[in-house]
């Protein structure tokens, strides 16, 4: 199966096709093919899981002429590597809970409905793969028309502001990055690059002061899709417009294409500028961090509430990366599948509620635990993994975010961020206890019926997730640690070697390990003595030194001692 | 005494014209002898005389004939162009057949009309002398004068054609001001030799006939390709105009005109480029400004779509201020595209409006999307490729042609090229808006596709979406079409 990542872009796609030839009145057949046909993508897509070596390299890749027209060469470029994997794996795991959660909440034109989540399917999974930076961007753009059509057709109130905005928003990034492409492209030629892989440009030595331009522009684009405050306004609207299957996808995979692109593109093309804004972008992260949650406080609205939280977890996201090293980088991801998890869940339970309700307004609900059970203990459930309570999989990532922050030069950035932990335990608990527990006076809610058999087996796959990924995240850290490695390697620039050797220098980064008193850290770190692991070693040769703390990289061989896990320590 | 002696002239590059021109010739006196007859049979027969052009045409790629004593020349510039005008007056005439009846306005006069235009626009394309680029011009523009007009009971398309007659005749006359002082300055009306001339001057830019001469053809072809600050009659004109008709002057006539300026400038004038290139630079913001600008606030679809054209005119001068072979092949490429997508809307509009109401606003869609799902579905497409959001030849046109100006180092230019591309998007997407996102106010059982509609819309859906996902074989075209250039 040399074409598995084209099977699992282009199945939804098939799916599309076959939907065209469904009566529209026939909405069981409608929305049980969309089921079947996501469902199909990821158990395909689980061949790749199961197929993935763990190194730092793409694999299944497929490369094949497509553009060659003028002074361009676009190729059909495509591969997954550790950082992409688990993207596509949650983009094709969510679909299918999408399209269920979809089953009784939307009525309405569902067949235009379900194409639009597979063609969203699709590009979502193209965009993860794409080595050829045009394809990227075709799929990138491409996204926004399923999610335009999502929001402003099956929206709430205010959906055609929420959905203009939102592609506006969009739209105008990324056209400024498109611009960033082309100039690239330009420089690429004349050192002798043939076609728009990524991977040409990665050993481009661009002068840093075109970099810097072309960073704020790729950086723009992404800040806009995580979103970074100030440009989170779009988010709100939509996520709070968008019926529940668009606000789930959104928030668990289309908000993960703008971290997505800073690690693929903004962050490892232009090092050094990276290197110039991470104190900027890291300050943003962080008054990200506090002021979405600070708002968050003061919803009325539980959907928006979730909203303004995504803003605040991709803040740690962000943060994470612009540690530059491999903590911070490994929480990241591992913070972007949670959050997409998380995230994912507490739409869905919004929407459960709001279904049953029509309603979201936190004032209107009290005391719900009583009368629905089996909701009250998931939502709980979801609400501390939100919140990143050790056992859950936020626990994991949070830590491993704030932990590298913390051995970089962001550490300040990293003390205040560590507030947000704090904050978000306030907001989302406060939430929890006024919807769930106290007395249940509202009559409409005394009646309310607790969670079907569908919604529990939506639920089901998630609450698995985040005890899994809590309490034994290695398997998901182990497939992306070679690629991250290689990663930060890439990402450090050669003039700033002599610096960060100083900051991260074994001695500091020891009493730090042992402080926390935490063996988390080096027992991963004690895995990556990996095939994978010769990749980064081999490029400290020639860029210089690799980040002293991190003493795995050096070994050699398989250390197959389990890495022992933040929280077994507690 | 001396004879005359004329050269050996070798005919075939101007066959099509030949042969379109006599077919217009038979179709009116088809016309003027049976005044009662069936006007849709002259349709059909124009458009399959245009696809026989069609054919005749392409089977001219790849030759290089100059004929006439170097006055015309058969090459694939001239061959890819040909082929935008017969595309866009093909796609017309089979729009055309409906709305004349409903309007009560299908004289048979008509069809001849458009394939005059057309001839005129050919000329343009293929003419290597001043004289003839002119003559093509007043032919194309006369006849499109009379298009204007042609609904001679409605005021407005009275007034859209003396409007843009009054002003086209203006223009036209700093067009042939500027080529008289052109020759003036350099003794000869012929391109390739202007260039010789030219470039044994020492410091041509410092030769004011010549200049001048040139700034005047400038504002001749702006006007013609209704540039900012010379675009004043399109909203009019356009709105006036029989829909068809708009569609049709909107895509061909504009082509013509950059076929033309294209070949002056690059092959006459390239001495002066650093002249005229800032000169486009500026052109080309301001008109994509003001077009995009002005098209946010109208709720008149035509008129919409007449400030949407003038914006993508200034995209194409985006790529014709670059100059470079990849803005020229972009704008090859742009108005390729241009003519299935600008057409394919504008036969959407004619469907959604009622008879008597010709110029719908855009509420008049609301909730079309729903009523009638595949012709929404393909004005929903037309209306993404004309704001250049991908996969379609809209996105992949826009990229080749802010590629152009990139590379020649215009990076302001490109960066105000996507932001005014990425301010269209709200009056393209308000569209979309008003077809899916709003209650239907109407039942739209007016909307009737009759089959050569649906031809139309089919041609120019599949122009539109196929070249945005595979565009190496039109690209490639475009890119050979400017080899010679």
């Amino acid at each position: 199966m040399s074409n598995i990542l084209s099977l699992t872009t282009f199945l939804p796609l098939l799916g599309v096709l076959l939907l065209f030839f469904i009566p529209k009145e026939n909405k069981a057949v409608l929305r049980g093919l969309t089921l079947a046909v996501t469902l199909v993508t990821f158990i395909v897509s689980l061949l790749i899981l199961t197929g993935f070596k763990t190194n730092a390299e793409f694999q299944f890749v497929e490369n094949v002429p497509w553009i060659a027209a003028g002074p361009f060469v676009m190729r059909y470029n495509i591969g997954v590597d550790g950082i992409s994997l688990w993207l596509v794996i949650l983009t094709t795991f969510i679909m299918p809970i999408s399209v269920l959660s979809t089953w009784k909440a939307v009525e309405e034109k569902v067949k235009e409905y379900m194409i639009c989540l597979l063609i969203l399917e699709t590009s979502l999974i193209g965009a993860f793969i794409s080595i050829d930076m045009f394809l990227f961007y075709i799929y990138w753009e491409l996204m926004l028309i399923p999610m335009y059509f999502m929001i402003g057709i099956w929206g709430g109130k205010n959906r055609l502001y929420a959905t203009v905005k939102f592609f506006i928003y969009t739209m105008v990034g990324s056209l400024l990055m498109l611009v960033a492409f082309i100039y690239l492209y330009m420089l690429g030629t004349q050192a002798g690059v043939t076609d728009f892989s990524v991977l040409h440009f990665y050993n481009l030595k661009i002068d840093p002061a075109i970099q810097v331009w072309m960073f704020l522009a790729f950086a723009l684009a992404f800040a806009i899709k995580v979103p970074m405050f100030p440009l989170h306004t779009w988010l709100p609207d939509a996520h709070t417009e968008a019926p529940t299957a668009g606000s789930v996808i959104l928030a668990a995979i289309m908000l993960k294409m703008g971290t997505y692109g800073y690690v693929r593109f903004a962050m490892p093309l232009f090092p050094e500028a990276a290197h110039r804004f991470a104190p900027l972008l890291a300050t943003l992260a962080v008054i990200g961090i506090i002021y979405a949650a600070l708002v968050a406080m003061v919803q009325e609205d539980v959907k928006k509430l979730v909203a303004y939280s995504s803003v605040a977890h991709l803040g740690f996201v962000m943060l994470g990366l612009f540690a530059f090293n491999v903590n911070g980088m490994t929480g990241s991801m591992l913070q972007m599948l949670n959050h997409g998890i998380s995230t994912g869940a507490l739409f869905l339970i919004v929407g459960f509620i709001y279904e049953r309700r029509h309603t979201r307004l936190i004032t209107d609900f009290g005391g719900l635990a009583k009368q629905m059970p089996i909701f009250a203990t998931m939502f709980l459930i979801v609400t501390l993994s939100s919140i990143g309570v050790p056992g859950t999989n936020g626990f994991a990532g949070e830590f491993l975010v704030l932990l590298g922050g913390y051995e970089s030069e962001l550490r300040w950035w990293t003390v205040v961020a560590t507030s947000g932990v704090i904050f978000a335990a306030v907001y989302m608990l406060w939430m929890f206890q006024r919807v769930m527990f106290g007395e249940l006076t509202n009559p409409k809610n005394q009646s309310l019926l607790d969670l079907d058999a569908r919604e529990i087996a939506i639920m089901i796959p998630l609450i698995v997730l985040i005890f899994v990924m809590g309490v034994y995240p290695n398997p998901f850290i182990e497939k992306m640690d070679p690629a991250i490695k290689k990663l930060v390697a890439q990402i450090r620039p050669a003039s700033m070697d002599v610096k960060k050797i100083d900051t991260t220098s074994p001695a500091a980064h020891g009493a730090i390990q042992s402080q926390s008193g935490l063996q988390a850290p080096a027992g991963y770190q004690g895995m990556s003595g990996m095939p994978g692991a010769e990749q980064p070693a081999g490029h400290s040769g020639t860029n210089g030194q690799m980040p002293a703390g991190h003493p795995g990289m050096s070994q050699d061989g398989q250390t197959s001692e389990p890495a022992i896990n933040p929280h077994e320590s507690k | 005494m001396d004879m005359i002696s004329i050269p050996a002239i070798n005919m075939t590059p101007i066959l099509p014209e030949i042969f379109l021109s006599s077919l217009a010739m038979v179709l009116l006196l088809i016309t003027v002898f049976s005044p009662g007859g069936s006007k849709s049979l002259l349709g059909n027969i124009s458009f399959i005389g245009i696809a026989a052009t069609a054919v005749l045409v392409g089977s001219g790629w790849g030759a290089n004939i100059s004929s006439f004593n170097g006055s015309v020349i058969l090459d694939n510039f001239a061959t890819f162009f040909k082929m935008v005008f017969l595309l866009s007056a093909g796609l017309s005439i089979l729009i055309s057949d409906k709305y004349m009846n409903r309007e009560g306005c299908n004289h048979g006069e008509l069809y001849p009309i458009i394939l005059f235009t057309t001839v005129g626009m050919m000329l343009m394309a293929s003419g290597t002398d001043l004289m003839v680029i002119f003559l093509g011009l007043e032919v194309m523009s006369v006849s499109l004068y009379v298009l204007a007009g042609f609904n001679r009971n409605n005021l407005k398309s009275n007034e859209a054609g003396l409007k843009y007659f009054l002003l086209g005749a203006f223009s036209t006359g700093f067009l042939l001001y500027g080529m008289a002082l052109i020759y003036g300055a350099t003794g000869t009306t012929r391109i390739a030799k202007i260039a010789t001339i030219i470039g044994q001057m020492t410091l041509p830019s410092a030769n004011i006939m010549l200049v001048a001469g040139m700034l005047l053809m400038f504002t001749g072809f702006a006007f013609k390709v209704a540039a900012a600050p010379f675009h004043m009659w399109t909203p009019d004109v356009y709105e006036g105009a029989p829909t068809p008709m708009t569609a049709f002057m909107s895509t061909g006539p504009k082509a013509a005109a950059f076929a033309a300026s294209l070949r002056i400038f690059l092959i006459a004038l390239p001495t002066l480029q650093a002249e005229w290139g800032q000169l486009l630079w500026v052109l080309a913001v301001l008109t994509m400004t003001v077009g995009n600008i002005t098209a946010l606030r109208q709720d008149n679809i035509k008129r919409m779509l007449a400030y949407s054209s003038i914006a993508h005119a200034g995209y194409c001068l985006v790529g014709f201020a670059a100059g470079n072979g990849t803005g020229t092949a972009g704008i090859l490429f742009y108005m390729l595209s241009y003519a299935f997508m600008n057409i394919g809307a504008f036969a959407i509009i004619i469907l959604v409006a009622k008879k008597g109401e010709p110029n719908g606003t855009v509420m008049d869609l609301a909730g079309f999307g729903f009523k009638h799902p595949i012709l929404a579905l393909a004005m929903t497409i037309f209306m993404f490729s004309l704001a250049g959001v991908p996969p379609t030849a809209g996105f992949i046109g826009k990229f080749y042609l802010f590629s152009g100006a990139i590379q020649k180092g215009y990076i302001w230019l490109a960066i105000l090229g996507v932001l005014n591309s990425a301010a269209s998007v709200y009056y393209y997407l308000r569209v979309i808006v008003y077809m899916y996102m709003k209650e239907p106010n109407e039942e739209f059982e007016w909307t009737v596709v009759t089959a050569p509609v649906a031809l139309a819309l089919l041609i120019a859906v599949a122009g539109t979406l196929i070249p945005g996902v595979v565009p190496s074989l039109l690209l490639e075209l475009a890119q050979n079409a400017i080899k010679l250039i």
